[in-house]
């Protein structure tokens, strides 16, 4: 066991994926020998050479395209994109083929890629820099999309999608990058893909969030509670943003009756809009308020002297909590 | 190197050793290729031509959906296919690719079954390295750079193949494949069939390079432009292009010089917009028949020979368009069962839905044939 934060649990998963399969290679922008503008991939390129961990020319057109190629032929690649609002290039091949080669070759080809990428702001970033657009990706058939929030699972879920036989992108909240230390177990260990996980149990509202919102939750959940000494909030980090975790949020939702979904991406046709969509299918005789939802706005993400309207914070969620709590039909 | 670096791009010096009325014309140019190899390739070239006809009739009564043919361009697309070595290299073809498909090991019905709409025709057969066409034009050539890198990584000395047309080296991502290819000297060989039209955009309105082989120039690799209708030279410069890049010495790029005789698809008319003087003038280039009068010349080949392949391979195309069509449908669950390894619980949960209609409502598909 050793004490690590985010970005060092997506080394020390690195490393543990390139000791374990030889077939691991690792590229992007900065990633070989600077090891990256996060420094995610420090010291790999060192220790496994510059055949397995590249810098690769600006040009994230054909990244995805390259790995597609890379994968069918039996590499594992582990592609950075150094940040998502600059790799709308490679969205060709991720939108166009990585998601499409099983099915289109009717399984010869599988296209087992990784692809990694930050993403959400208050990071005090320049332009294009701050984007969360997991539901494109969420959106297109054949992927899947994972959001880890705690060094645990950022390295769980991390090998986990080495290992998986599909493409997986990992999106890591880049606020969250060094935001607090955990105990992370060494070697090998998965988080499974597609499984929730139960922050807090509670009876009265359930709270559905990832990535660094699970901070912000955490804090107004707690001011909550405090304010509500009778009240309990179930937490949920889906971990997992496809396939998410229906079960566990339906399950939750028929215990507490009202939900809460909380993310920074921009609402219509969000992460939040596909949950309570799927809610309302699901557990519309259970429900004692309307489904909720704290929410970037849908704007472009405002430089800096604005980012802090369009961000979600701890009190932009209290205000909801107290919202859904005090509804009456 | 016979032809590499030999024939300067700059200069737009054309690798040719058939003129167009099938005589060599330098002796010296000449590949190693058999008389057997000779006349695999005719038939290959002649089997594509009369498949592609055979196509186009059936699209029009409505029993294909559309497809791209390759008439005018087989020369070149069955050399570098028969240059390749079986299950060792790879390719990456576009979508204009049927001789050189069929060529490196495409079952016909495969292809056929691919136009009429059932994904089981991308699907190459155990041991042919193969990917389905690429639609979306330029991306082949990053996945060609990936298999090559594989190749080179996994030390198993194999060649990656991938083939544009023109209108595809207007694609940024071509660019950067190369330039990606460069840096690790893979072996990867890129090909562009210039059959000067991409749809209706004339190659003249694509670019003013001089000619695509320069285009390997900026990146460093070394390009070289081919009588894309003359097959001996076309086999002669893709054999050494893939065992150039097998030695390790990185990527080449290939222009072949074509002519696309046919329309872009079968819902194109290109006497809209193609110049017919130019059109009348491109036949006199065939590529079957310099090869026919080539053959002929060398007693390989005879009008009786050819009356009896034509037959031949008509009969075989029926059969095989007779099995695809027998075999274009497939059961609800193949359209959920290839996305992942195994279906997500929401995948699984629609299927459920989908087969619980469908079971209730048997006509509700419909479809256009």
């Amino acid at each position: 066991m050793k004490q690590l934060n985010n970005i060092k649990a997506v080394t020390d998963a690195l490393d543990v994926a390139m000791e374990k399969w030889n077939e691991v290679v690792v590229y992007g922008e900065d990633v070989g020998f600077e090891g990256g503008v996060f420094r995610a991939t420090e010291g790999l390129q060192k220790k496994y050479g510059e055949e397995r961990c590249f810098d690769a020319p600006i040009s994230e057109a054909i990244y995805i395209g390259a790995a597609l190629g890379m994968a069918l032929n039996g590499l594992k690649p582990v592609v950075e994109l150094q940040f998502q609002g600059l790799g709308w290039a490679s969205l060709q091949n991720i939108l166009g083929h990585m998601g499409r080669m099983r099915n289109r070759t009717r399984g010869k080809y599988p296209a087992p890629i990784v692809i990694r990428t930050p993403m959400g702001g208050g990071i005090r970033a320049l332009e294009l820099h701050s984007e969360a657009m997991e539901v494109i990706y969420a959106h297109t058939p054949g992927i899947k999309v994972v959001c880890p929030s705690t060094p645990y699972d950022t390295k769980g879920l991390i090998l986990a999608a080495i290992e998986s036989p599909d493409p997986v992108i990992v999106l890591e909240p880049t606020k969250l990058y060094r935001a607090f230390k955990q105990e992370v177990p060494d070697g090998f260990y998965t988080v499974p893909i597609g499984e929730g996980f139960k922050i807090f149990e509670g009876n009265d509202i359930t709270v559905v969030t990832y990535g660094a919102q699970t901070v912000d939750c955490q804090k107004a959940i707690e001011q909550f509670e405090e304010k509500h000494p009778d009240l309990s909030v179930e937490l949920i980090d889906l971990r997992t943003i496809k396939p998410w975790d229906r079960q566990m949020v339906f399950e939750s939702v028929k215990k507490t009756g009202r939900l809460l979904v909380v993310h920074e991406a921009v609402r219509s046709f969000s992460v939040a809009a596909e949950i309570m969509a799927s809610v309302t299918e699901e557990c519309f005789e259970y429900l004692k308020a309307p489904l909720a939802r704290v929410t970037g706005y849908d704007i472009v993400i405002p430089f800096d002297s604005g980012e802090g309207y369009h961000q979600v914070n701890p009190t932009k969620i209290f205000a909801k909590l107290e919202e859904i709590i005090n509804f009456k039909f | 190197m016979k032809y590499i670096n030999k024939f300067d791009p700059q200069k737009d010096q054309v690798v040719r050793i058939l003129d167009v009325d099938g005589k060599v014309i330098d002796e010296k140019l000449l590949p190693k290729i058999s008389d057997k190899q000779l006349i695999e390739a005719y038939k290959l070239m002649n089997l594509s031509r009369r498949q592609d006809d055979f196509q186009n009739k059936a699209q029009r009564q409505g029993r294909l959906l559309s497809f791209l043919s390759s008439t005018g361009q087989e020369a070149c697309e069955v050399a570098y296919a028969l240059a390749m070595v079986k299950g060792q290299d790879w390719l990456a073809p576009g979508y204009r690719n049927n001789a050189a498909w069929l060529t490196a090991g495409m079952p016909m019905h495969n292809i056929m079954m691919y136009w009429m709409g059932n994904e089981f025709g991308g699907q190459s057969p155990q041991g042919v390295n193969l990917l389905p066409p690429n639609i979306i034009i330029g991306s082949q050539y990053s996945q060609a750079v990936g298999i090559a890198f594989a190749e080179k990584y996994k030390k198993t000395n194999g060649v990656a193949l991938t083939s544009t047309g023109d209108g595809g080296m207007s694609e940024g991502e071509v660019y950067e494949s190369m330039n990606f290819a460069k840096l690790h000297e893979l072996p990867v060989v890129f090909i562009c069939e210039n059959n000067k039209w991409a749809i209706s955009t004339p190659y003249a309105k694509s670019t003013k390079s001089l000619n695509v082989a320069v285009k390997g120039i900026a990146v460093g690799i070394p390009g070289i432009k081919v009588d894309g209708n003359d097959f001996l030279a076309s086999y002669a410069v893709a054999s050494e292009a893939i065992e150039f890049a097998r030695q390790g010495n990185g990527p080449v790029l290939i222009e072949f010089d074509t002519y696309r005789l046919g329309a872009h698809s079968s819902s194109d008319n290109p006497d809209i917009y193609r110049p017919k003087p130019e059109y009348e003038e491109a036949l006199t280039k065939d590529p079957l028949i310099r090869m026919k009068k080539y053959l002929i010349d060398k007693k390989l080949w005879t009008e009786k020979k050819q009356t009896a392949l034509d037959e031949e391979q008509d009969l075989f195309i029926r059969q095989e368009f007779d099995y695809a069509e027998a075999h274009k449908d497939y059961p609800l669950e193949d359209v959920f069962n290839y996305l992942y390894e195994t279906k997500t619980p929401e995948l699984e949960a629609q299927y459920q839905e989908a087969a619980a209609f469908f079971a209730a409502n048997p006509n509700a598909k419909g479809g256009h044939h």
